[in-house]
């Protein structure tokens, strides 16, 4: 009975709510079934706190052998010794200046979550669970050492170039200023693109997966150029879904980030020169 | 059929492309008639997606532009209406700059940023500069080149030139300029940079196509010139300068053709004649194929009806030495190009020349100096082959005489001659006959021997064989136009002193005697006669200068025409000279020159007697001599007697009846002339008039014999008509019982049964008796005198 009951309606609605929940930034969160939702947006040393109220469906009593709340994976708060409750029931929480030194992270063979778990406990008829997912992002000083990359390629007496990108580091929202100076084409180049791709590395020695993404495929010039010519590089970070670089997160991934310029010749064959950028994120002054 | 394929195939892909850009431009329509920004950018950045293709030529590609351009026209209206879209205009610049593909990107971030300079929101020179520079991510040539025509076409209107609203706030002038011409430069390197790219195509095929893009990149040296801020210094110290510079550099022939052309024609002349040293010093160093001459005739074309246009100008050409410079780069040009045919060069030195003439009227010297310069280059070969070349090399020499009016001035030039004898014989000939014509066009009297010697030197081939020509490849009827062109000339040539008229002359056949057998029947009569009048001025002038030494008198003059004459009989042309000895007895007889004009009558006898064999030649001649010297009156008696004597026997030995009767009825007239002190020989007369009666009868008996008919009795009437002149001239010999008698012999002859009918005789006859009965009627002394002849 129970089960069947159990299987279609709950016993009771559990819903969490943040204190600061109106005011706080509310960030896009890809769920494991794609869809998305909006999630309370934190960062690490923040107080985390709220409310939790259990609502019996009307007219039951829910009996359980104690409620608490966990911030997964780190931190239980017992929330009420084993009882009844037969009514609407709110439980305020607090976890005080919560070190959270990892951001959420949502990549291809990894995902780093933060989630509120609240469980009733109860005998035969099972546990009564609810999740809350928050996101985490941490910010950082813009760093205080950040070169150009220059760099001079080529294939030898076919083509030779030298290219720059303004900084080696860039935050999120960021502009690649850069340009390509041509110095010997012997090729007939049709195009020439710049990719963003981001190298997520999974696992550790022989057990390391790497996925690779390219999340941006732009392109900077349209025909062939000649020796001499000059072309910009202007790219707007923005419109791409970029995180941060992440190196070696709590030993189990990384995620790296590479500018891939790539000329393609008319019989479309490929010429690329890969370099890293290092991503992070700036605090926003608003 | 390739081809045929390759056309068909154009026209499906361009209707491809137009109609991705209608089925694009729906949704961007409706995007932006809801004000919805995003997808307004996304459906223009698929629109401009379709101007990617490279599949279309550049007339079809300009095709497709067009659709497009017009859709980014209504989309530019939308971006400036920020209460529309909600963004401003510095975010909608960044917003455009996401799109992925370079083309459509640019395309939106060359039509935000006319929006951004018209909200002055950022100086109008940083956002031209930043569009200028980004369009360099598009290196493909006619996608480029559309590109910045795009580019150029929006920014027109909002450089900051002087007087402009964009002007001012650091936004100078110059900003205009250095824009403008960074996106010409560009233009023109992907122009140029058209035919080593794309697949190998026929080359004319390539060169049709890029012509077609031209104008694209000339249009930029035309806004230049359009901005009001580009004084002379601006044009001098960087404009120009900078074109030149991209010109000279891009080593390509069509495009450096076309945009020399293009500076010429788009910048004021004041401009170029201030700049002329710039502008020339880049002419060497085109590629050698360019078309030169073209562009530099076209300058100087420009700059002659520069000076034309107002007099003010002129002391600007000449501060700035412009012919020294015009003729030096063009010294410089052919030197440079080795290749260059002579027709290129000489073309060039007309327009030189045309120059110079329009210019500098005033300045021979530079006529001179230009022809001096075409005979060193004309120097390497010896005659001209080229068709074209002997073209221009007429035009150069045709010029100065039609600038001047007057061939004196080309006479006075010393490379004019050396000119000319670099024309074949043809057109060496040609040209003589348009500085003939020139002289009569202008009725130019040329005046002094020199002058004329120079002249005749100048219409050699007229004048002689020139060797190498044979005879009969002549025209016979132009060889006449020719040579009746010399005669002409030869009237042409004048001076009112008798002594240098004189020399003249004698250069005048120094030059004829040398044209053989075929040219002296013609230009010596004219020399003859000209002789003649100066003989006839001189007879004017003789009172006063009588008992002076004069080294030209009628004598010399005579002795110099015997020579001419002589000189034509020899050709052989017997009777003319016989005519012009004639002639010049009778001028001798005028000075009272007895000796010398029996001297001529001499040479015509024996001419006759030598030469003249054709029987109607001998029947012209010889009355031609009766008439002649009937006029004589300053024979004495003797030589007189011995003129007529011959000129009778003459007469009575030609050879048919009728010729011989009148002939011999004809010398009547030399023993009355009927004149106050004339010779009035009646009874010679009667002589005559007897053996000429005696010859006609002979004719008629002969006819008889001969035919069985009588003659017409013609002679008979016109023997009657000579004894009626004398008979009222009052010769005694001739009497009215002898007139009676020719009548009656007349009208039995007329009768007879062997009379031939001939109405024309009859009619004279008839007219004849009528004039008798009118003098009868008329009464008086003459009435009289007829009274006793009945009809």
């Amino acid at each position: 009975m129970n089960y069947i009951l159990g299987a279609f309606k709950p016993a009771c609605h559990i819903s969490i709510t943040f204190s600061d929940g109106k005011s706080r930034k509310q960030v896009p969160l890809k769920k494991e079934n794609g869809q998305t939702v909006m999630v309370p947006l934190f960062q690490s040393q923040e107080n985390i706190s709220g409310k939790i109220s259990i609502e019996p469906v009307s007219g039951k009593k829910v009996e359980h052998n104690g409620i608490k709340v966990e911030l997964l994976g780190q931190i239980v708060r017992e929330l009420d010794v084993p009882g009844e409750i037969y009514e609407r029931k709110t439980y305020p929480f607090e976890f005080s200046t919560v070190e959270m030194p990892y951001e959420t992270y949502n990549g291809v063979n990894v995902r780093l979550r933060y989630i509120l778990k609240v469980t009733i406990s109860r005998g035969y008829a099972g546990s009564i669970v609810e999740y809350q997912d928050f996101v985490v992002r941490n910010y950082g000083p813009p760093p205080s050492i950040n070169n150009s990359i220059k760099m001079e390629v080529g294939i030898e007496d076919c083509l030779h170039i030298e290219f720059e990108y303004n900084k080696s580091k860039y935050h999120l929202k960021d502009v690649i200023i850069g340009k390509i100076y041509f110095l010997l084409v012997r090729i007939k180049i049709k195009n020439m693109d710049l990719e963003i791709r981001r190298r997520e590395s999974t696992g550790s020695g022989a057990n390391t997966h790497v996925e690779t993404e390219t999340l941006a495929k732009f392109e900077l010039m349209d025909g062939a150029p000649v020796r001499g010519e000059s072309i910009p590089i202007r790219l707007f970070l923005s419109p791409y879904e970029l995180t941060p670089t992440y190196r070696n997160i709590n030993n189990k991934f990384s995620v790296k980030y590479y500018l891939n310029l790539v000329l393609v010749d008319e019989e479309d064959r490929r010429y690329f020169k890969q370099q890293e950028i290092t991503m992070f994120r700036l605090g926003e002054t608003s | 059929m390739m081809i045929a394929d390759g056309i068909e195939d154009e026209e499906k892909w361009l209707a491809e492309g137009i109609a991705g850009i209608q089925h694009n431009a729906f949704y961007l329509h409706r995007a932006v008639d809801s004000n919805n920004l995003r997808e307004a950018l996304k459906y223009s950045a698929q629109l401009l997606s379709e101007l990617r293709t490279s599949r279309l030529s550049p007339h079809k590609y300009y095709e497709l532009y067009m659709r497009a351009f017009d859709e980014l026209r209504r989309l530019e209206m939308f971006f400036k209406d920020e209460e529309r879209h909600g963004c401003s205009v510095l975010d909608l610049y960044e917003l455009v700059q996401h799109a992925g593909n370079v083309l459509p990107r640019l395309y939106l971030l060359c039509t935000v940023g006319s929006v951004y300079i018209k909200s002055k929101e950022a100086p109008a020179k940083d956002v031209l500069k930043d569009l200028v520079e980004m369009c360099r991510s598009v290196q493909h040539p006619i996608r480029g080149l559309f590109l910045r025509s795009y580019l150029a076409q929006i920014s027109r209107d909002k450089l900051p030139d002087i007087g402009s609203e964009y002007e001012g706030d650091g936004d100078t002038v110059m900003d205009a300029v250095d824009f403008v011409l960074q996106n010409f430069t560009e233009m023109n390197k992907l122009w140029v940079r058209m035919q080593h790219q794309g697949p190998i195509r026929v080359k004319e095929k390539l060169d049709k196509e890029r012509s077609e893009l031209r104008d694209l990149v000339g249009k930029n040296l035309h806004v230049l010139s359009q901005i009001e801020g580009v004084d002379l210094e601006i044009y001098k110290d960087t404009v120009l300068p900078r074109v030149l510079e991209q010109v000279v550099n891009c080593k390509d022939e069509l495009a450096q053709h076309y945009l020399m052309d293009c500076i010429i024609q788009v910048f004021p002349d004041e401009y170029h004649l201030q700049t002329l040293e710039t502008l020339l010093g880049a002419f060497p160093q085109l590629q050698p194929a360019v078309d030169i001459k073209t562009v530099l005739s076209q300058l100087m074309d420009r700059l002659s009806n520069y000076a034309a246009s107002s007099a003010e100008v002129l002391p600007e050409f000449l501060q700035v030495e412009a012919f020294a410079k015009l003729s030096n780069a063009i010294g410089k040009v052919i030197e440079a190009q080795v290749e260059m045919p002579v027709v290129g060069a000489i073309s060039l030195y007309v327009s030189l020349l045309t120059f110079a003439l329009r210019v500098h009227s005033d300045r021979l010297d530079y006529v001179d100096q230009v022809l001096g310069a075409c005979v060193k280059k004309l120097s390497g070969s010896p005659k001209l082959e080229d068709n074209k070349a002997t073209k221009q090399v007429v035009a150069l020499l045709t010029a100065p005489l039609e600038k001047y009016n007057d061939i004196d001035t080309a006479l006075t030039l010393s490379n004019y001659p050396h000119v000319m004898d670099h024309l074949d014989a043809g057109t060496n000939k040609i040209m003589a006959m348009v500085l003939i014509q020139s002289i009569m066009k202008y009725n130019t009297c040329v005046s002094t021997a020199e002058k004329v010697d120079v002249l005749f030197e100048l219409i050699k081939g007229l004048i002689k064989d020139i060797d190498g020509t044979l005879a009969d490849e002549l025209d016979e009827e132009d060889f006449k136009e020719e040579q009746n062109s010399v005669a002409r000339l030869v009237h042409m040539l004048y001076n009112d002193d008798p002594e240098e008229m004189l020399q003249i002359i004698c250069t005048v056949r120094k030059h004829i005697m040398a044209g053989g057998p075929k040219r002296l029947p013609f230009t010596v009569p004219p020399l003859v006669f000209s002789a003649l009048k100066l003989v006839r001025r001189l007879q004017g002038l003789d009172g006063e200068v009588a008992g002076e030494e004069v080294p030209a008198t009628p004598r010399k003059i005579f002795q110099l025409l015997n020579q001419i004459i002589e000189a034509l009989s020899n050709v052989p042309s017997p009777e003319l000279a016989l005519r012009l000895y004639l002639q010049c007895a009778e001028a001798a007889n005028d000075c009272d020159l007895e000796p010398v004009a029996y001297e001529f009558f001499t040479q015509a006898f024996v001419l006759y007697e030598e030469e003249v064999a054709d029987s109607k030649a001998q029947v012209t001649s010889i009355h031609l001599i009766i008439g002649t010297l009937q006029r004589m009156n300053a024979f004495g008696v003797e030589n007189r007697d011995t003129l007529t004597h011959k000129a009778t026997g003459y007469s009575a030995k030609l050879l048919k009846k009728p010729d011989q009767c009148r002939a011999v009825y004809a010398c009547s007239h030399l023993f009355w002339v009927d004149d106050q002190d004339g010779i009035k020989d009646g009874e010679r007369v009667l002589l005559c008039l007897k053996r000429s009666l005696r010859i006609a009868n002979a004719a008629q008996q002969m006819a008889n014999v001969t035919r069985g008919t009588g003659g017409p009795v013609t002679l008979f009437v016109e023997i009657l008509n000579k004894y009626l002149y004398f008979f009222e001239k009052g010769n005694p010999q001739v009497t009215s019982a002898a007139i009676q008698d020719l009548i009656e012999l007349i009208k039995t002859e007329m009768q007879s049964d062997t009379a031939t009918p001939d109405p024309a005789s009859d009619a004279f006859f008839a007219c004849t008796l009528r004039y008798i009965e009118f003098q009868k009627q008329k009464g008086g002394a003459m009435g009289e005198k007829y009274d006793s002849v009945r009809i």
